[in-house]
């Protein structure tokens, strides 16, 4: 769904290979991907540079700052880089308060130079900014004074008049060159649904704009024109977010259907969990909870929306019931399983899933002294109520059921008074 | 944007893409409302044209469908709103086309996951044409009873419930179109109600924007107060905190921003909409609030007490004398739809079909009660199946074995027997697969291909009742009947038919009883001695040993026997086996691209 983080090399990739379709002329771009699953021989083989030429190595992670964090190690041939690698794969670091371990690393050709530039394009509502700079590199903050900004309304060509004030300063040598760049760069950022790009620095190798650092971000939404342009394009997770099992079990099922599943664990002891149908809503019962006090308490966010059938709502909820139960320590805990009043999604439908996932998993929720709590309104609301009201009847579990009479998150502040009364 | 009120009670819209529900929706609130004008002009289903038939209160419609967008527009010039309900795939070229058209003001668009670049288009066009685009990624919006958006608002229960029948005087906006309904519940139940809602959408880059309806809103003068319901992620509510700021809003805003979670998540995180994205202080539902707390708009402290801070604005403007109070009125009923009253045991309908041998509705069809799984996995022939759909049971195999021979020996007989020869000549005429088939077997009858049913029809009366073959042959040729399943044009007694060797090889293998045979055998020993072509011939032998399948297999009754041999299945198996050779004839006229057949003259006696 919608803006997403592709890797440097990819990037790159997008850049060399559509630079040429679009304008007919070869950007030296080299860059080669290493991974867990990398053979360093056949590598050496696809990419020969690697063999001859002095390297630069560092990680691909969508993390940022790696040159001030001693991540990026220049000047090497292939074996130091080898073991560079081997040393830091797999291993855990800390960025921006993220942790998560290094997994891709991305190589290219040493080059040593004295000119920096930074470009940087988004896109915005109603156009794209394009900045740029002569003064790019690590220390484009401390001289973000000297970069400029054009806006390019949507739809606009970017003519050589709309390009001047980027480029009016520049020594004549190089001032057509940079300006052809910036005016291909924006046709390829548009061609390909970019929605961010920056190159920071890009340098000249014999003559021509050569990026020494890029990242990219593409609008996944309209992987449907370009599946062939992107061709086997990777969008990672952000960096430190590692899914559990469950996650990617859950990631799965929302792939495979038409509606959405939403699941993520933020804290596996926590004793309120949340099953909550919408987008919008999903949000504020997760918000409720934290406003109230009880952030720590919680154990997930989790949404399901766009009228999966009843069976994708059966695995979904038996998923969210596992990890809600996975930790009975003798304290009471709290289920939520709230939602708005629905414009066309069949509650009783939605509620039949979930309550046959309950139903197998009575023994665990007795285990795990689960009070359950539901909210919910729309189509058909009445008859999913009445189901989920019976159950607590049938299966011995506290379930307190609500209808659109009651305020939405009011069941926020119950699962709260559950969880924190003596037990 | 800004100006005014976008809708109202006489707005008609075009609606792109048939979806009965929600157009029924749209029609239902119509109702409710007492609107005379339907709010759906007409239809737009590409590729298709003519009418589609729908309910406006207990009366049937019928609403015009055109297959373009410029041909809608111009059989219904007064329709102004464009509800466009394409997939993501297809919105945004179709939402461009209604955008062009001078009639239509405004666009909500429901698909969600239209690309960003796609709908910075329509908005660029949308502003420099002084039109709105409302989503996409939305359920799009209602002005209290005056118009509705397709599936705005769910139920006519909970329509009736919010008091969206009738207008009161709260502006409401948020991205979210699930909360909205939510919204419309609370504000219904602290206020007067709504005058109009709208939901934005979830994308990063909405069609129009928060503040382009605020401002709106405030132009309304029935609107008194204004809430607001935003969201992490973007910076839309900046624009409404700068307009709030510059004085361009001088009714109460009630808002919250929800999101405010976002901070315990570690690292970014993709919440159910695209436009709700964690990262970056300003985008963060708690510097939004503050933002707008300090411009000026009432923001509670959780969303828990959002609906507290709408009361209070809405009680104070009371007391300022500011609402005027709303005429109340008792919405008409609308009458159930029979589907959704069966399913809720209301009331019952009797079917109009009645079937046994064949359910689609599971996870596989089943025949006869067997999944295909179990027919595909175990080997199943066209002759088990065949038992399990005429029959309604599982032969053994040695009898689907049968059936499957009598098809192979029946499926063809050359170009010149009646049903091939009008195949031929149809397919010559040009004709298609199924006229060409059929016009061949609608020769099968009493003279060709019919005589298996009445050759065991004759031969199980006879038999059952005890003829010797010397009384039935001699009844038969009394009440002047040929004896059905014996003679041949060419075939001899000393040249027997293969086939009739074949079947009965086959039968004295594996039939326990072959009873009838025997009998047509004995009927063909005395036929023979009166005639030379009078052998048993593969209609006989068909009809005789199907008999004995029916009645040594043990699996029917003898009141079934009967039922099978008079409803006349064993014609079924020739019908069935000779469309293989019609078809094949078909293709083989079109393969040889022969021309229109015409009988020669020489070939007819002409004769007064």
């Amino acid at each position: 769904m919608a803006r997403k983080k592709i890797r440097e090399y990819d990037s790159k990739r997008l850049l060399k290979e559509h630079f040429k379709r679009l304008s007919g002329r070869d950007l030296p771009i080299k860059s080669a991907q290493v991974t867990e699953s990398t053979d360093f021989n056949e590598l050496a083989e696809k990419e020969p540079w690697l063999a001859s030429a002095k390297l630069v190595v560092k990680p691909d992670m969508l993390f940022g700052k790696r040159g001030k964090s001693g991540l990026v190690a220049l000047n090497l041939d292939l074996d130091q880089v080898a073991e560079f690698i081997q040393g830091r794969l797999g291993k855990e670091v800390e960025m921006g308060g993220c942790k998560g371990p290094i997994t891709t690393f991305i190589i290219e050709p040493f080059i040593p130079h004295d000119q920096e530039f930074y470009l940087n394009i988004v896109s915005e509502r109603l156009g794209c900014s394009i900045s740029f700079s002569e003064c790019g590199g690590i220390e484009i903050e401390e001289n973000w004074d000297k970069v400029k900004t054009i806006f390019v309304p949507t739809n606009a060509r970017l003519t050589s008049d709309v390009c001047a004030p980027l480029v009016a300063t520049l020594p004549l040598e190089i001032k057509g060159e940079i300006e052809e760049f910036i005016q291909v760069v924006f046709a390829l950022f548009q061609d390909l649904d970019f929605t961010f790009l920056e190159m920071n620095p890009f340098t000249f190798v014999d003559g021509k704009p050569y990026p020494l650092d890029m990242r990219g971000e593409l609008d996944d939404t309209a992987a449907f024109k370009n599946f062939k342009k992107w061709s086997n394009i990777e969008f990672p997770m952000p960096f430190g977010r590692v899914m559990s099992p469950t996650e990617s079990f859950v990631h799965g099922l929302d792939e495979k259907t038409s509606a959405s599943l939403k699941f993520t664990v933020l804290n596996p002891k926590g004793r309120i969990w949340t099953m909550v149908a919408g987008g919008g809503a999903s949000v504020i019962y997760a918000d409720t909870v934290g406003d109230l006090g009880y952030a720590s308490e919680l154990g997930n966010y989790a949404e399901y929306s766009g009228a999966p059938n009843e069976e994708e709502v059966l695995q979904y909820a038996r998923v969210v019931i596992d990890c809600a139960t996975s930790d009975p320590d003798g304290h009471k805990r709290a289920l939520v399983i709230g939602g708005g009043i629905a414009n066309f999604t069949d509650v009783a439908a939605t509620f039949n899933g979930i309550i046959r996932a309950l139903k197998e998993k009575e023994s665990k929720l007795k285990a795990a002294r689960m009070c359950i709590y539901v909210r919910r309104g729309g189509p058909n609301y009445q008859r999913g109520l009445a189901k989920m009201r019976a159950l607590g009847e049938e299966i011995g579990i506290p379930i307190e059921v609500y209808g659109p009479e009651a305020t939405m998150t009011g069941i926020c502040k119950q699962a709260i008074e559950c969880i924190t009364a003596a037990a | 944007m800004a100006t005014g009120q976008l809708f109202s009670r006489t707005t008609q819209a075009l609606f792109y893409n048939y979806k009965q529900l929600p157009i029924q929706r749209m029609l239902d609130f119509d109702f409710l409302c007492g609107r005379e004008l339907p709010s759906v002009a007409g239809i737009i289903n590409p590729g298709a044209e003519g009418f589609q038939k729908l309910f406006f209160g207990q009366e049937e419609i019928a609403i015009p469908v055109h297959s373009t967008v410029e041909a809608a527009c111009a059989a219904h010039p007064t329709a102004d709103v464009f509800i466009n309900f394409a997939s993501f795939r297809s919105a945004a070229a179709s939402s461009m086309a209604a955008l062009k058209q001078p009639t239509v003001r405004v666009v909500a668009i429901i698909a969600e996951g239209v690309p960003e670049s796609d709908t910075k288009q329509l908005i660029a066009y949308a502003r420099a044409n002084n039109k709105v685009v409302i989503g996409p990624a939305t359920v799009g919006g209602i002005q209290a009873g005056a118009f509705k958006i397709g599936d705005t608002a769910g139920t006519i229960d909970n329509i009736v419930a919010c008091k969206l029948y009738r207008p009161g005087s709260v502006g409401f906006v948020s991205k979210s179109g699930g909360m909205s309904n939510e919204l419309y519940n609370t504000i219904a139940r602290v206020t007067d109600g709504i005058y109009e809602g709208i939901a934005i959408g979830g994308d990063v880059f909405p069609g129009s924007t928060l503040s382009d309806h605020v401002l709106r809103f405030n132009n309304i003068p029935q609107v008194k107060m204004i809430v607001v319901l935003g969201e992490l992620g973007g910076r839309d509510e900046y624009s409404l905190v700068e307009a709030l700021k510059q004085g361009k809003v001088n009714k109460p805003v009630v808002a919250w921003v929800s999101g405010t979670c976002a901070r315990l998540f570690k690292s970014e995180v993709q919440f159910g909409h695209a436009g709700a994205k964690s990262g970056g202080e300003m985008e963060s539902a708690q510097a939004k609030n503050q933002a707008l707390k300090n411009a000026g708009a009432a923001v509670p402290t959780s969303y828990e007490a959002f609906e507290t801070a709408i009361k209070e604005t809405f009680e104070k403007l009371v007391e300022e004398g500011k609402i005027s109070s709303v005429k109340e009125f008792t919405p008409p009923q609308i009458p159930e739809d029979l589907n959704i009253a069966i399913k809720s045991g209301k009331v019952r309908a009797p079917t109009h079909i009645i079937s046994t041998i064949s359910d689609d509705r599971g996870e596989e069809p089943c025949y006869a009660g067997v999944p295909m799984s179990s027919i595909v996995e175990q080997g199943y022939g066209v002759g088990d199946v065949i038992s399990l759909l005429w029959f309604k049971r599982s032969l053994p195999r040695y009898c689907t074995h049968f059936i499957e021979i009598c098809i192979m020996l029946c499926a063809d007989h050359g170009p010149c027997v009646s049903g091939a020869h009008n195949t031929i000549v149809t397919a010559r005429a040009g004709k298609d697969l199924v006229s060409s088939l059929v016009s061949g077997l609608l020769t099968i009858g009493p003279r060709f291909g019919g005589a298996i049913d009445d050759a065991a029809r004759y031969f199980k009366d006879a038999y059952d009742r005890g003829l010797t073959p010397y009384e039935f042959v001699e009844s038969m040729k009394k009440k002047g009947i040929r004896v059905p399943g014996i003679g041949h044009r060419i075939k001899r007694g000393d040249n027997r038919d293969k086939r009739v060797e074949l079947l009965q090889q086959f039968a004295h293998t594996h039939f326990p009883s072959v009873k009838y045979m025997e009998y047509a055998v004995q009927v063909e020993t005395y036929t023979l001695s009166k005639a030379n072509n009078l052998v048993l011939n593969v209609d006989g032998a068909i009809g005789s040993l199907f008999l004995d399948l029916l009645a040594g297999s043990g699996m029917f009754s003898k009141q079934e026997i009967d039922e099978i041999v008079g409803i006349g299945y064993l014609n079924g198996l020739f019908v069935l086996a000779r469309s293989i050779g019609l078809i094949g004839h078909t293709f083989d006229q079109k393969r040889l691209k022969q021309p229109l057949y015409r009988h020669p003259w020489e070939d007819v006696l002409y004769t007064k």
